[in-house]
């Protein structure tokens, strides 16, 4: 007791719990899904690189979005166009080269699986990885609800959603400063929030987008075609969801940099996450 | 701050590189038989998925004429180059007649007169390419469950393969010559008919003349047009490249519900 009174205040380190086993699996399959959907996504739509609205859409219809490739004066160029307003982008998208030959396609080689212009074995892949992603996402979803997963560590607090305080997270995150000791156990609102917009959100909208392109699923359900207007639209809601995933894995990615990659990297590979604690002063 | 920076690039670098080899690497793993047989075996799983939500035979959703694309897409054969179908069109198709033969009782040669005074259905339907676009067209025709019911499908009879007129790439073998299958479940579905009139006149030769299937619920490659013949069988393995269709020899879905 004397001992301990005479030492200033010290910081110690302890491992806690952070992700439960099926978080882990889940999240790491959930990564390799997300990746292989992506990349085979992108082949699919380079067979027809033009985004429509509505029920029907073809070459001479009004596109919402074009990504293709155009000559003048004997010059190739890659554009895109949104709206009205189109970008040249020669180099990646509409024009690029393959093994050093420019071909006009709508993303490049090195975004697309397999590399090479095929859309059927980009199908095949897409199509398997889609299976697996659905049946991952159910496994995390029962887990999530039976443990108490999204109840406990996903679903904002009231107090937390209280303006002033998201508010203060919103400052901190934009001075990379994040939680620390007791308050690093949990998540941050803005986590949470992103998450639930993830979880509940972009992905199921990503599988329902999807099944609205199949003309089975059409039939078999055709409600979907009047929750997202048609076949076309659901194509182009299926592209700008893959979008603002792919948005926001470069911010998940940022902030696990920022906030600590090894102590992030190791929470989601072995469960244990450190925290600095502040010992009781006496 | 500095250490801070050197370690981010170290990771970011270090993820890009991974990426690459991954990328990288899913070339020569796209040619491995055994990972192309794991991957298509998701192909067995969504026609199983979709026959169990399509038992009760539903109709693919029907537009009205205010829908119609204002032009519909010309794919794949755009006239079909040879000397016999060229003769064929030149008689207005007064001399082409579809065989239907294989597993039935009573083999059929129909003419497009014959064809067009059986009860007809017309529907205003969505066509979707495999490739992601998407046309709205009115389609008229004969059901084809009504022209097998006439022929009477033997017990053995599971298929009904599509002969047609056009041979999409130049063989020395004829293995070009397109040609499609479908079971005998999508061959009775109402809306499955062997269509002659698009859109109120006789189908053009752009989109299949004489006559085409249409088999909505599916991908626009099983919509088979110029056809010739139709062979009621018990397997299509012996057939061209064994897979049931020009393109699913070239590696697309036989079920293309998706």
């Amino acid at each position: 007791m004397n001992d301990k009174l005479r030492l200033p205040p010290r910081r110690s380190t302890i491992l806690v719990r952070r992700h439960a086993v099926t978080t882990r699996v889940t999240h790491w399959l959930n990564v390799l899904c997300l990746s292989v959907l992506l990349l085979s996504g992108l082949q699919i739509f380079n067979a027809y690189p033009r985004l429509h609205w509505g029920q029907y859409g073809a070459d001479d219809d009004p596109a919402v979005m074009t990504i293709g490739a155009n000559e003048s004066d004997g010059v190739s160029r890659g554009f895109v166009t949104i709206g009205s307003v189109s970008v040249p982008t020669t180099g990646v998208l509409g024009l690029s080269k393959t093994r050093d030959v420019w071909t006009p396609r709508a993303f490049p080689a090195w975004l697309t699986l397999p590399s090479e212009q095929d859309l059927a074995a980009g199908r095949r892949w897409h199509f398997f990885f889609a299976w697996l992603f659905v049946v991952n996402g159910f496994v995390y979803l029962a887990y999530g609800l039976q443990s108490g997963h999204f109840h406990r560590d996903l679903a904002p607090r009231r107090d937390e959603l209280a303006p002033r305080h998201v508010w203060r997270e919103i400052i901190d995150h934009a001075r990379l400063r994040f939680p620390q000791g007791e308050a690093a156990r949990r998540y941050n609102v803005l986590q949470k929030l992103s998450y639930v917009v993830v979880v509940a959100g972009l992905l199921p909208l990503m599988v329902l987008t999807g099944l609205t392109m199949s003309p089975g699923m059409d039939a078999a359900c055709p409600v979907l075609l009047d929750i997202f207007g048609g076949r076309q639209s659901a194509r182009t809601l299926h592209f700008i969801t893959a979008s603002l995933l792919v948005l926001f894995v470069v911010v998940h990615l940022a902030m696990v940099v920022l906030s600590g990659p090894w102590n992030n990297m190791r929470a989601m590979i072995t469960g244990r996450y450190a925290i600095r604690q502040q010992e009781p002063d006496a | 701050m500095n250490n801070l920076l050197s370690r981010r690039r170290l990771l970011v670098d270090g993820m890009l590189g991974a990426g690459m080899l991954a990328l990288g690497g899913c070339d020569p793993l796209e040619q491995n038989a055994d990972i192309d047989a794991v991957l298509r075996s998701a192909e067995t799983l969504t026609m199983r998925a979709q026959r169990l939500l399509l038992r009760h035979r539903p109709l693919a959703r029907e537009f009205s004429a205010a829908d119609i694309s204002p032009t519909f897409r010309v794919n794949g054969t755009q006239a079909p180059d040879s000397e016999e179908y060229a003769a064929l069109r030149e008689s207005g198709f007064a001399d082409w007649k579809l065989k239907v033969g294989g597993l039935v009782d009573r083999p059929l040669a129909l003419s497009l007169a014959d064809l067009k005074k059986l009860p007809s259905r017309t529907q205003i339907t969505r066509h979707d390419c495999v490739e992601g676009w998407s046309a709205i067209g009115k389609w008229t025709g004969v059901p084809l469950g009504l022209v097998l019911q006439a022929a009477g499908p033997q017990p053995a009879a599971r298929f009904v393969v599509l002969h047609c007129a056009d041979e999409l790439e130049k063989t020395f073998d004829g293995s070009g010559r397109y040609y499609e299958s479908i079971d005998l479940i999508d061959a009775f579905h109402p809306q499955t008919i062997l269509a002659y009139a698009m859109n109120d006149s006789d189908l053009t030769v752009g989109h299949g003349a004489p006559l085409r299937l249409r088999v909505e619920r599916q991908l626009g490659y099983k919509h088979a047009k110029y056809l010739m013949s139709i062979d009621v069988v018990d397997s299509f393995n012996g057939l061209w490249g064994g897979r049931g269709g020009f393109w699913e020899d070239r590696g697309y879905q036989w079920y293309a519900g998706i």
